[in-house]
């Protein structure tokens, strides 16, 4: 029997991730009615684009969530430099997967994405930042942009509008921080990924080899193409207030039907995501925690409840996990982010001393190594819940742990000092006890929650 | 340093890509590693005076970057992810699996030279974790059970020609990687 779900997805970027038959060459895409919303664009002003975007409230969708139309208009156009375009393609949040789908699937839609948010905002050369281990997905892109200027859908005088413009891809290779913008920069300049500071280097007043640039994801460029498409106005009646368009939600971890869902903003909650999208929890199992966009974006626990007064409308709820509506502003209510929508799901067989020691180990490996508190930090917090996971813990390390993560947020550079303190402060005021039961039965040398696979 | 007529052909059209040359450095780099097997000191040297920049500009970006080495490694080439997704469905035990089979310990390269295990940190896949990419195929849902079978496919592409262990075909299983 096929059972009805409540909510459907309802896919924007996503309409042929998927689709049978759907192939990723340039002839299926113009099949699919691929290229006409970057024609209709190039008949338009460059200005007019921009005003789309800014009023369809679009906001990024590489973790950050910040306003694209506002975003383009702190871009310096009086410089006399040029305009650079970047699409951050690193995607290497952990539990995030989602634009691998869009580049290995449908490599046109991003292009085509590109040329329109490019000639919007008069950019003289755009650049792909894909992350190494997509290799596959960098030979896609390069045989899709050949594709696409034998079609002259890129390069020279663009659909005889007068308009050139070349899109490169990098590859990078296996440094996490060169998703953060300022770090890819440098890295695209043939560099170590040490992200600058800011001020002064803005990306869109010194940018790509000190120009204006742009750096969006990949996600988000392909939103574009939509918004243009519906126009502003009417892309900003999709979602809520605040939160317009869809997000593409990548669920792992323990659920029976892990994957990716592409749900409009607020139009259902997480319980619908978890059971109804993802088949719930595994057989005889019940969640326990979920960390919602991303590892960097502080951990929620079942039981946990949330009182809030919601600035839409103006009533109060008290939420449990699974009531919190799917859109950045109720997330942002309960204390974390909607981030990249990369959901990590643990149910109570994970040992959540072992989880924070797998995401401390992460953080501790990819700090860039320029600031000294996330420097030290992060690999403090390693080696102590490394320490802490085999035997050798001490009650006293629990409060320590936070103590740690306290001294990197809010003192480096670029937010991977966040990223390294906000799983540590937000799981250990909410985990301790566990911690705590852990260490008190450490002395039997076994392992703590025997059901649950090791995760350090 | 002896490149093939291939990669420096590519060399060139990747420098021309960009609006400036060290721009080209990361490309290049992947380029003569998938050529040399890794990244010596001549390497270095070449690519600092095809860049116009100093040997020691070349260095910090070798050192920096995973996924450049400066030692030769096994034919074949097993990363295992180990972040958060893939270890709540068991990564750390698939890798084990593989370490025992194919008689290689993480971070090391088998005796016979064939095989090299890593740890590597989330690729980007975690809803079909735990997830391994081997060179540049990409095997996923490859729970711990399924691990051994695994192990047999990475000996039969150490066994068979670097041709078999070449790039994977779309349509093929490996493509996503
Ligand atoms: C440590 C760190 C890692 C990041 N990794 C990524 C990434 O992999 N992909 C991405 O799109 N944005 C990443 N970001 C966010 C980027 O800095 C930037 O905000 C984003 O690319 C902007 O695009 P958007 O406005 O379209 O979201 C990261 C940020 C930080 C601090
Ligand atoms: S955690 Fe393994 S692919 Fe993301």
């Amino acid at each position: 029997m096929i059972q009805k779900l409540p909510v459907q997805e309802r896919r924007i970027v996503y309409k042929h991730v998927d689709e049978e038959g759907y192939t990723n060459d340039i002839e299926c895409y113009l099949k699919n009615g691929g290229y006409e919303v970057m024609k209709k664009a190039y008949q338009a002003q460059p200005e007019d684009l921009r005003q789309e975007v800014l009023n369809s409230g679009l906001k990024g969708r590489g973790g950050a969530g910040f306003p694209t139309g506002m975003k383009w208009k702190f871009v310096d156009h009086k410089s006399g430099k040029p305009i650079y375009l970047i699409c951050n393609a690193d995607e290497s949040e952990p539990g995030t997967f989602k634009d691998r789908q869009l580049i290995y699937q449908d490599p046109h839609q991003l292009i085509e994405g590109m040329m329109i948010s490019a000639f919007a905002n008069n950019c003289a050369q755009a650049f792909i930042y894909i992350r190494g281990e997509f290799i596959n997905g960098a030979r896609i892109l390069e045989n899709a942009i050949e594709e696409a200027r034998a079609k002259n859908f890129l390069g020279d005088d663009v659909l005889g509008s007068g308009y050139s413009c070349e899109i490169t891809v990098c590859r990078g290779a296996g440094a996490y921080i060169c998703g953060e913008e300022t770090g890819l920069i440098e890295s695209l300049e043939g560099k170590r990924g040490y992200p600058r500071v800011k001020p002064p280097y803005f990306p869109a007043v010194l940018g790509l080899y000190q120009c204006p640039t742009i750096v969006n994801n990949v996600e988000t460029l392909c939103q574009v193409k939509h918004v243009i498409d519906m126009g502003g106005d009417e892309f900003a009646k999709i979602g809520v207030k605040g939160d317009s368009g869809t997000h593409i939600w990548g669920v792992s971890g323990h659920v029976q039907r892990p994957g990716y869902y592409e749900i409009e903003a607020g139009a259902c909650t997480f319980g619908d995501l978890l059971h109804d999208f993802c088949g719930g929890p595994l057989p005889g199992r019940q969640f326990k925690a979920l960390i919602p966009g991303g590892s960097s974006t502080k951990v929620l626990k079942w039981g946990e409840k949330f009182k809030v007064k919601h600035p839409n409308d103006g009533q109060e709820y008290e939420w449990g996990v699974e009531d919190i509506p799917l859109d950045a502003i109720s997330i942002g209510l309960c204390g974390t982010f909607l981030g990249t929508g990369g959901s990590i799901v643990m149910d109570d067989s994970t040992d959540m001393l072992e989880a924070l020691a797998n995401l401390n180990a992460f953080y501790g490996h990819e700090s860039c190594g320029q600031c000294t508190p996330c420097r030290e930090g992060s690999l403090w917090l390693e080696k102590l819940s490394g320490r802490m996971t085999s035997g050798k813990a001490r009650p006293e390390d629990v409060p320590l742990l936070k103590d740690i993560a306290d001294q990197v947020a809010g003192r480096t550079i670029c937010a991977h000092g966040e990223a390294v303190a906000w799983p540590v402060q937000s799981a250990v005021p909410k985990f301790q006890d566990e911690y705590l039961d852990k260490i008190s039965k450490q002395a039997s040398g076994q392992r703590y929650n025997p059901a649950g696979y090791p995760l350090i | 340093m002896d490149l093939s007529e291939q990669t420096l052909e590519k060399i060139e059209k990747t420098i021309a890509k960009f609006p400036k040359k060290r721009s080209a450095m990361l490309p290049i780099l992947h380029l003569i590693q998938e050529e040399k097997g890794y990244l010596d000191p001549e390497a270095e040297e070449w690519v600092a005076a095809k860049l116009e920049v100093t040997p020691i500009q070349v260095r910090e970006v070798v050192t920096f970057y995973p996924m450049y080495r400066q030692k030769p490694i096994g034919k074949v080439h097993v990363k295992v992810c180990r972040t958060l997704s893939c270890a709540l469905v068991g990564a750390y035990k698939v890798c084990e699996k593989l370490e025992e089979e194919l008689k290689c310990k993480r971070g090391e390269t088998s005796a016979d030279g064939k095989y090299t295990i890593e740890f590597v940190e989330c690729i980007a896949d975690c809803g079909k974790g735990p997830v391994v990419q081997v060179d540049d195929k990409m095997y996923e849902l490859i729970k711990p059970e399924k691990a051994g079978e695994l192990a047999e496919e990475i000996k039969r592409m150490a066994e068979a020609g670097p041709e078999a262990v070449a790039t994977a075909q779309p349509g093929t299983p490996g493509f996503k990687g």
